[in-house]
């Protein structure tokens, strides 16, 4: 109940902060934008407004997700609000879930509004829609999930700049880590322990991108995208629990 | 740790060791401190800024934890949620949720206590009355004054009806009314049996409001006790006269009995070493045909005690240099 109770504030925070709104403007704009240059194409309009559309909303979910999530801890402790938190009986560990919870509920929202965003733009277009658009949904969401809690971790002991760089280098790398194994692949023994010992630790984002599939209807199977969520959640989870035991130590000064 | 239950508070030894900058230099803030705090007393907490003072109550808020020695509260070990239930505390220069109004802000505090529903719109409306908030309980914070800012702060401490009250500078930054204000609540919370611990640099609040003080100088007590056995301690008591028109061979009698004479015109200053003398420089003044215009008795104020204790300290740190 404690937890629910921070959530609800959190969301309530993120709802009164204009940042997110501005980048949910930008995000419906961009992805109307795919309307306009569609027609400076030739054919192939349906995979650009796929594409394009797709594209925004993972990127303006994971800005939100970095420029909100590094704020989460780090602005309460600046701020100091977390005074009056810590000294209630609530166990830090509840805080921190808590304000994981809000922010996430507030992109659940935000990535449900750009969706729709996207399908009124496919119905004015009459692009088919088929189930893996919703898949590839699913799994940006579950992407930004990831995004938070990195965002979570490094706010519990660094400050919110340097929570917004470490956070997007993680974002960068966690989608080329692909390229790490393959690199590997190539190297003596040793650095390809090294390397794959790095491919493990760091999130395979590009696990959750489905953007090509929705593009060239490929499937994936049911089992596949269980197997990616449950990577997702349990990557999640081992962030979180981590940021609990550094939450935990720390002297709030 | 010899433990007392019947205390509200105990530090034994209680130590706090920062470490700052690049190359971790460690830096005492609080330095073996042993405090009792007992039940239904107002317990000052004073010392200049820098002292130590936030530290020692973040510690006993479960918010920094000590470097060595124990603290208890109500007997029992920090941070549990029992013993965090029975706390309220206000932080110093604290900032809230300012996107919430006062109601939606006391709202949210009371669910971390288990209260939802009628019992906690009741609460709520009681607290906004207590301090005198009633007509703002709709405002967002951020169009707050630091005073209401304030008041609404000693409403979170007091959601949950807590049995001791701890505020960190709960008068700084506030206009004379709104001191005023503050002092009233402590004193009311007082009435209604709770223990309040407070922490100034305002002395003259803590020479009103308190039962007992504690004086902390660079992380260590320097005095503890009852406000009254502290403001007899090493007081000379003093006697201030002001006579007018007293003639020079008065002044050469008086002048043994005298700490200090200042002439202002006709008028002068008298400061008497101690009580003793008063019989005798009446004597002298009616002799003398001088008329006498007030006779003030100096009492000892804990600022004075205070900056003993700082120069004291000051002059002992340069001994040891």
């Amino acid at each position: 109940m404690k937890v629910l109770s921070i959530a609800l504030n959190t969301f309530r925070e993120n709802l009164r902060d204009k940042l997110l709104y501005n980048l949910l403007v930008f995000a419906l704009l961009m992805i109307g934008s795919s309307i306009l240059l569609m027609r400076l194409t030739l054919g192939e309009f349906h995979r650009l407004i796929l594409d394009i559309g797709l594209g925004s909303i993972n990127f303006f979910g994971v800005l939100i997700a970095i420029f909100v999530g590094i704020g989460l801890v780090s602005k309460e402790i600046e701020k100091k609000t977390i005074y009056t938190i810590v000294s209630k009986p609530v166990a830090r560990y509840q805080f921190l879930l808590g304000k994981y919870l809000g922010l996430t509920i507030t992109l659940f929202v935000n990535t449900v509004i750009m969706a729709l965003g996207l399908l009124l733009v496919l119905y004015a277009q009459s692009v088919p829609v088929d189930g893996m658009l919703f898949k590839a949904l699913a799994l940006i969401f579950v992407e930004f999930m990831v995004i938070t809690a990195v965002a979570l971790l490094f706010s519990t002991f660094t400050s919110a700049t340097l929570s917004a760089i470490f956070t997007l280098a993680m974002y960068v790398i966690g989608h080329l880590t692909p390229d790490l194994k393959t690199f590997g692949a190539k190297m003596d023994d040793l650095s390809r322990g090294i390397l794959d010992g790095i491919y493990y630790l760091l999130p395979n984002l590009e696990r959750f991108n489905l953007k090509g599939h929705v593009v060239h209807h490929l499937e994936v199977s049911g089992a596949d995208l269980m197997l990616i969520v449950v990577y997702g959640a349990t990557y999640t989870a081992a962030l979180l629990f981590s940021a609990s035991i550094i939450f935990h130590r720390r002297d709030f000064r | 740790m010899t433990q007392n239950s019947d205390l509200v508070v105990q530090t034994e030894q209680l130590s706090k060791v920062f470490r700052v900058g690049f190359w971790g230099k460690r830096v005492t803030a609080v330095d073996g401190l042993n405090l009792e705090v007992r039940p239904g007393e107002v317990f000052g907490f004073l010392g200049p800024n820098g002292a130590g003072k936030t530290t020692t109550l973040k510690m006993l808020m479960g918010l920094i934890y000590p470097t060595t020695g124990h603290a208890r509260l109500f007997g029992r070990d920090l941070g549990g949620p029992e013993t965090k239930a029975r706390l309220g505390f206000l932080p110093e220069s604290p900032y809230f949720y300012d996107y919430l109004t006062s109601r939606e802000f006391l709202g949210f505090y009371g669910h971390l206590f288990g209260l939802w529903g009628a019992v906690l719109d009741k609460r709520v409306d009681e607290l906004l009355e207590l301090v005198g908030m009633a007509h703002a309980k709709d405002l967002q914070l951020r169009k707050f004054s630091k005073g209401m800012l304030q008041r609404v702060g000693i409403a979170q401490a007091l959601i949950n009806d807590p049995e001791l009250v701890v505020l960190d500078e709960p008068m700084s930054g506030l206009d004379p009314i709104g001191r005023k204000e503050v002092r009233d609540l402590i004193l009311r919370l007082k009435e209604s049996g709770k223990t309040v611990l407070f922490s100034s640099h305002i002395l003259h609040d803590a020479e009103v409001l308190c039962d007992r003080v504690a004086m902390i100088l660079k992380g260590r007590l320097v005095a503890c006790g009852r406000v009254t056995d502290l403001l007899d301690q090493g007081v000379s008591h003093q006697v201030e006269l002001v006579v007018d028109r007293l003639t020079r061979e008065g002044l050469d009698h008086l002048r043994p009995l005298t700490d200090k004479v200042v002439m202002q015109g006709d008028r002068m200053l008298v400061v008497l070493k101690s009580q003793q003398q008063v019989g005798g420089a009446l004597e002298i003044i009616r002799a003398a045909k001088a008329s006498l215009v007030s006779l003030t008795p100096q009492k000892g104020s804990l600022e004075d005690l205070f900056i003993r204790e700082v120069k004291g300290h000051r002059s002992q740190s340069e001994h040891h240099a």
